[in-house]
């Protein structure tokens, strides 16, 4: 059985040219870049390279990029990093449809003291500006940490807008920005943000590296400690295969972004009209004018979004849904409840995530069996359509 | 992914007795799609009392349909008595088990059948007794129904009652209330022998007094300092002087002295031998 992998926006194929940039600093060249004889030395040429390289896709300094283990440790860095020089008259700002990797940092400054304040979205999950405005009033100092596209609904916020206006107000701006990279451009010499985070295995790099963006003046306790390592702002020895590894992801991501994203906007929208066409009582969740090209998030009502996962896993497809059973919690996904999507498609919310590597072929097996998955679950449901619904509503 | 039994899967992808009964005698609801998962079951009964047909609709996760499958298969040609002491580990057990967080299903199960009793008896559609006390209000579980799987699982914790009925697992607040009601119950469970423990005899063996120390550990002491995110650690025993360390959050807690002489120490004391002094070690 071939595997149909819908599931980018999970974690994502490491690309053979990464693999192949990696294996060299797992032979022969596993000096320590700090070492002081030439054969350490010579390694650190190759993580300067790949700074660089990094440091281009997002149009930053070599300066400003920080190597850290995974996006969480990112967000982590740039919230407890900010909040500890800010102390704990600093408020808290971020919304409710971000990653537990900014939503745990931010809950527990709460626990902590901090004023944290979650701004709502609307009904296809686009930030509430005017509740954004209102919790940037009063001055004072403040984190703004506002991810830039949704991991769930592919989403995309206007960060230009978010970031002018925390700018405005003078308080300190970071942005998640696991789920962009790769699939949009990222300048930040157009886009004032004061920190990324940016997760490797997002983009055919492999898990276990992820870059934090640090804009250069944009003061920051040290949160990991222990070393001189990265300008003494990440203590730890480099991970110096993965660095090298990310630094040719980048500049792939950078060579194919045009064409991957003409290719995954298309095959994404086949299999999206064609699933809402072949799929009575099913809708998209989220802005579809405002969406990354490569992410459909869609709910099929009346049946439970774990149970269409092990139907397709049956058949070798892989994808995601928010339902609560899937992710063992009781809670459905907390994005889909913030946007107030009706409970009776909630649980039936299915992910699609597409990469380069997809194809049309893929993309019209899943047309051919999904809607046989979804007839074979409705006829187990008791909510069809035409039913009478059981009365503990 | 769950780690589902082969069974489970079995009967997710080939559910037995799925449908509707136009005339049924019996016919239970219970869930709703806010809850997740609902389960509507019907059954007929032939001239001699028994389950002849029985067919049931399921909204839910994997584990549903085949806890409901299962029910099916276990009902079919019993009498209403013999149907009604299933239980979910029945159901569960039928199935080679279940994910300790998909337990819920099996008692969803339980409850269907339970109501389509009623509805066969009565004549009514089972709703819930306004009168039970609602612990959980996200997602509507009754106290009555808390003690029930309490009791005929033997659960100790708060996180096994979410796993078994779901409450608990929403927004968290009555997780307080649940614990009093497993507290309640274990209490009233403890054999009155025990709740009165007998003066140990005067003079115990060595091996008599580590065991009973231990069990008194296990007993009267580790659960109360677990409540906190604690444990404890025996360490040794030497004559009357007891070794102990604490673990969790116990280890490094500001008041591990007074939880240290004015409880364990005292505790040993009560149940052991009133000589016992308690030490942390390497203090």
């Amino acid at each position: 059985m071939n595997t149909i992998y819908f599931d980018n926006n999970a974690t994502t194929c490491v690309a053979p040219e990464v693999r192949d940039a990696m294996m060299p600093f797992f032979g022969e060249l596993y000096g320590n870049p700090s070492s002081m004889h030439a054969f350490g030395g010579q390694v650190n040429k190759h993580v300067a390279e790949a700074r660089e390289k990094i440091a281009a896709f997002l149009h930053a300094e070599p300066s400003e990029i920080i190597f850290t283990s995974c996006g969480t440790e990112s967000d982590n860095m740039a919230i407890h990093g900010s909040a500890e020089l800010l102390g704990r008259q600093a408020k808290v700002i971020t919304s409710r449809v971000e990653h537990p990797a900014v939503l745990g940092p931010c809950r527990r400054l709460k626990d902590m003291g901090f004023s944290e304040t979650e701004i709502p979205v609307d009904s296809v999950g686009q930030l509430d500006l005017d509740a954004f405005r209102e919790a940037l009033k009063g001055g004072g100092p403040a984190i703004v940490s506002i991810m830039w596209a949704n991991n769930e609904t592919g989403v995309v916020f206007p960060l230009e807008k978010i970031v002018a206006m925390a700018k405005e107000a003078g308080v300190v701006v970071h942005s998640d920005a696991v789920q962009v990279a790769g699939k949009l451009p990222i300048d930040v010499k157009k886009l004032p943000v004061d920190m990324l985070s940016i997760s490797g295995h997002k983009l055919h790099a492999p898990k276990g590296i992820g870059i934090f963006y640090l804009r250069r003046g944009t003061r920051l306790k040290t949160y990991m400690l222990g070393g001189h390592q990265e300008n003494g702002r990440r203590g730890g020895t480099e991970n110096v295969p993965y660095i090298v590894g990310l630094g040719k992801a980048c500049e792939l991501a950078s060579a194919n972004m045009e064409a991957e994203r003409r290719l995954v906007t298309r095959l994404r929208d086949k299999l999206e009209n064609g699933l809402l066409a072949t799929c009575p009582d099913a809708s998209v969740n989220g802005d579809r004018a405002h969406r990354l090209p490569n992410t459909t998030n869609i709910s099929f009502e009346y049946i439970e979004g774990e149970s269409v996962i092990f139907d397709m896993n049956d058949l070798g497809i892989c994808a995601s849904t928010g339902s609560a059973c899937a992710a063992g919690s009781l809670e459905p996904s907390h994005v889909i409840r913030a946007m107030g999507v009706p409970f009776t498609a909630v649980h039936g919310s299915i992910r699609f995530s597409l990469s380069r590597y997809n194809t049309e072929a893929e993309v019209d097996f899943v047309l051919e069996h999904m809607p046989k998955i979804v007839r074979r679950l409705r006829d187990l449901s008791p909510f069809r359509k035409g039913d009478a619904l059981p009365v503990e509503l | 992914m769950w780690n589902y039994s082969e069974k489970v899967m079995d009967h997710f992808r080939n559910p037995r007795n799925v449908g509707k009964i136009s005339d049924p005698d019996g016919t239970g609801t219970v869930g709703s799609l806010a809850c997740g998962d609902a389960l509507t079951l019907m059954f007929k009964l032939d001239g001699n009392g028994r389950i002849v047909d029985v067919k049931f609709q399921t909204f839910g996760c994997a584990s549903a349909i085949a806890s409901s499958s299962a029910l099916t298969e276990l009902v079919l040609g019993k009498t209403i008595e013999e149907a009604e002491k299933i239980t979910n580990k029945d159901i569960a057990n039928y199935l080679g088990g279940l994910p300790d967080q998909k337990m819920h299903c099996s008692v969803m199960g339980r409850e269907a059948l339970e109501a389509a009793i009623h509805n066969y008896r009565t004549g009514e559609t089972m709703v819930r007794n306004l009168e039970d006390h609602i612990i959980c209000t996200c997602f509507g579980v009754s106290e009555n129904e808390i003690r029930r799987v309490v009791t005929e699982n033997s659960l100790t914790t708060v996180d096994e009652v979410t796993n078994f009925c779901k409450a608990g697992g929403g927004c968290g607040m009555c997780r307080g209330d649940i614990q009093k009601i497993i507290d309640s119950i274990r209490n009233a469970q403890t054999p009155p022998a025990l709740a009165l423990a007998p003066k140990p005899p005067r003079k115990l063996s060595n091996l008599q007094k580590m065991k009973l120390i231990e069990e008194i550990i296990d007993r009267e002491i580790r659960p109360q300092l677990k409540k906190d995110g604690g444990d404890i650690e025996l360490i040794d025993i030497v004559g009357d002087r007891v070794v102990i360390a604490f673990r969790g959050m116990c280890a490094g807690c500001h008041s591990a002295a007074f939880t240290r002489q004015d409880f364990i120490e005292a505790k040993l004391r009560e149940f052991v031998d009133p000589a016992i002094t308690v030490e942390e070690e390497g203090k």
